[in-house]
């Protein structure tokens, strides 16, 4: 059976979610082969997670050198791999690093990318919505090897327990590699809340809430729901939350759970960074607001008063 | 310095977007075509730093006929002159084509950077700076919410979930940038008319080197082979709040299972 490489993103020691659902779905096309980037021992805490996924092999590239350089190191190692093992397909989470991973690679073994896939069959061809979920399309890689990039939160992590293997091979980084060096990793929030991209949960707050202040009672209820924290252009470009945390066209695309949004009118913009979430609710005063063609369910209301029902009632209800 | 300023014409993202019937391709006749909202943001970075360390900028854009007026929106907000490459052959280039068509056209205009917005709203693929660095090894430069230059140094800080990495390379490099970075200026009416006196050079793909058969929908290296309008939602429940329109929304999460 042919190997389908997944790269694993991984951090603290932890195997990331999306790497189980990236496993899960590579096991529809051949065997899994996990491969981890990282600074030296970083392999070795990850690969019972990663066989619980049914990785059947685990490849350890260590580098002191990771950390330094920006996708480089990954792409260095993934054609390698790509070149001795003429996989089925490459696997890589959807996130900025892991597109750029996936563009710099497809350049480098002569292949065809395909991004933000949120399903893959087991002949390689991806689902993909397009056009701020607007159109649903079938693609497939016609040349070299498939590689796929996939966005969180699209297949659901089923265990497939195996013994893996595990091997390790080298980092060789050429010169145009190395052109682009990390001088350092700046982390100015780190809170409990999950990363908007790959959270389960998003609550989300617009133009509806008037001030920075006030997205406290969109932070209290991403808590209570164990969710993140997205906002609208409208919040941002005001500045009342931090660009990052843009959902839309021009920002992130979340597709979760569960998708609240607070305060927010719900223009096209706005639905195409989260219209494929499996379930929309909304709170709103306009009755006439958009999003409220896309919820699930809606309450019409004061969100002052709705909002922090709301998160009592959920803190009650999970105690 | 000298700059070139990377530009897409792309649907405007408040209309309904469409994929050709025939061919799948992006249908770019039926909507308004606008510059990419990104790529207004790379002009003025390219802008901004022409003014501050000299150098001229040139925008290059690779699209239909069409694509002059985004390319001329660009001259309007203050650039030199454009390479505008148009050719029937590009219909239904894929990425990696786009890629290297621009490192072609990129090899025949003098640059220091090469700035481009982090992802066109069209595609969405946010791959075009990295595929540059790498086919032109170029260091990559990219998501760039800052840029400083200092002689041929580049230092960027690279918008992350959670902050920002601070990335540096030398000239020449690839810097894409995020919203984050400026306000674009609005072209002056003064900068429209000097525009339309700015020398736009249009090649083709022949012009540039490359073979027309290796560049259009049929090489390339992925093709769309279904496409489906999204099923509309179905209609949800919409209740007034009564006081207790927190307590109905809880039972409803509830209900579904996602508390």
């Amino acid at each position: 059976m042919a190997s389908v490489l997944v790269l694993v993103e991984h951090a603290e020691g932890k195997v990331k979610k999306v790497t189980l659902e990236l496993l899960t779905a590579a096991r529809a096309l051949g065997e899994p082969v996990a491969v981890v980037v990282g600074a030296p021992g970083s392999a070795a805490p990850l690969v019972d997670a990663l066989a619980e996924y049914g990785a059947a092999t685990v490849v350890a590239a260590e580098s002191e050198d990771v950390e330094k350089y920006l996708a480089t190191p990954q792409v260095a190692v993934l054609a390698d791999l790509v070149a001795a093992e003429s996989p089925a397909a490459v696997l890589i989470a959807s996130s900025a690093e892991g597109k750029e991973i996936a563009a710099r690679l497809a350049i480098r073994t002569g292949s065809g990318i395909l991004t933000d896939a949120v399903g893959v069959d087991g002949d390689g061809t991806a689902t993909q919505s397009i056009f701020g979920g607007a159109v649903v399309v079938k693609s497939r890689v016609r040349t070299g090897t498939p590689i796929v990039t996939v966005r969180p939160n699209s297949v659901s992590a089923e265990p497939a327990p195996t013994q893996a293997q595990t091997r390790s091979v080298d980092v060789t980084l050429d010169d145009a590699a190395r052109a682009a060096t990390v001088l350092e990793r700046v982390v100015e929030e780190k809170g409990s809340r999950p990363a908007l991209t790959d959270a389960s949960i998003v609550v989300s707050g617009g133009r509806g809430l008037g001030s920075g202040d006030n997205f406290a009672l969109v932070e209290a209820l991403a808590d209570s729901l164990g969710g993140a924290v997205g906002a609208s252009r409208a919040a941002t470009d005001a500045g009342w939350y931090p660009h990052q945390n843009q959902v839309g066209q021009t920002g992130v695309t979340v597709s979760p759970q569960l998708y609240v949004a607070v305060g927010i009118s719900g223009a096209i913009q706005h639905r195409a960074g989260m219209q494929t979430s499996k379930t929309i609710v909304a709170v709103n005063k306009d009755p006439e607001a958009p999003i409220f063609e896309l919820a699930d369910f809606g309450v019409v209301g004061d969100l002052f008063t709705v909002v922090p029902q709301l998160t009592e009632e959920v803190t009650k209800r999970k105690a | 310095m000298d700059i070139v300023v990377l530009v897409k014409q792309v649907p405007d993202t408040w209309a309904e977007r469409r994929l050709s019937e025939s061919d799948y391709t992006l249908d770019r006749e039926s909507v308004d075509a606008v510059m990419n909202e990104i790529d207004e943001y790379a002009v003025e970075e390219a802008l901004r730093l022409k003014e501050a360390h000299g150098g001229e900028v040139t925008v290059l854009s690779m699209g239909p006929e069409r694509a002059a007026e985004t390319i001329r929106k660009a001259l309007s907000m203050g650039a030199d002159k454009a390479v505008h490459v148009s050719d029937p052959a590009l219909h239904g280039a894929c990425a990696v084509q786009t890629a290297q068509t621009l490192a072609a056209a990129l090899g025949t205009i003098p640059h220091d950077l090469v700035v481009l917005g982090s992802e066109s709203t069209d595609a969405r693929l946010s791959v075009m700076a990295a595929m540059l660095a790498e086919k032109l090894g170029l260091p990559q430069l990219s998501g760039a919410r800052k840029v400083e230059v200092d002689g041929s140094t580049v230092t960027i800080e690279r918008q992350t979930e959670t902050g920002f990495d601070r990335v540096q390379g030398s000239t020449p490099a690839v810097v894409s940038v995020v919203e984050k970075i400026n306000e674009p200026r609005y072209p002056s009416f003064k900068g429209i008319m000097a525009a339309k006196k700015k020398p736009v050079q249009t090649v083709t793909v022949a012009d540039l080197g490359l073979d027309a058969g290796s560049v259009g929908l049929a090489s390339a290296t992925s093709e769309v082979v279904e496409m489906t309008p999204r099923p509309p939602r179905q209609a949800g429940q919409i209740v007034k709040d009564e006081g207790d329109g927190g307590v109905k929304l809880a039972d409803f999460l509830a209900a579904q299972k996602l508390l």
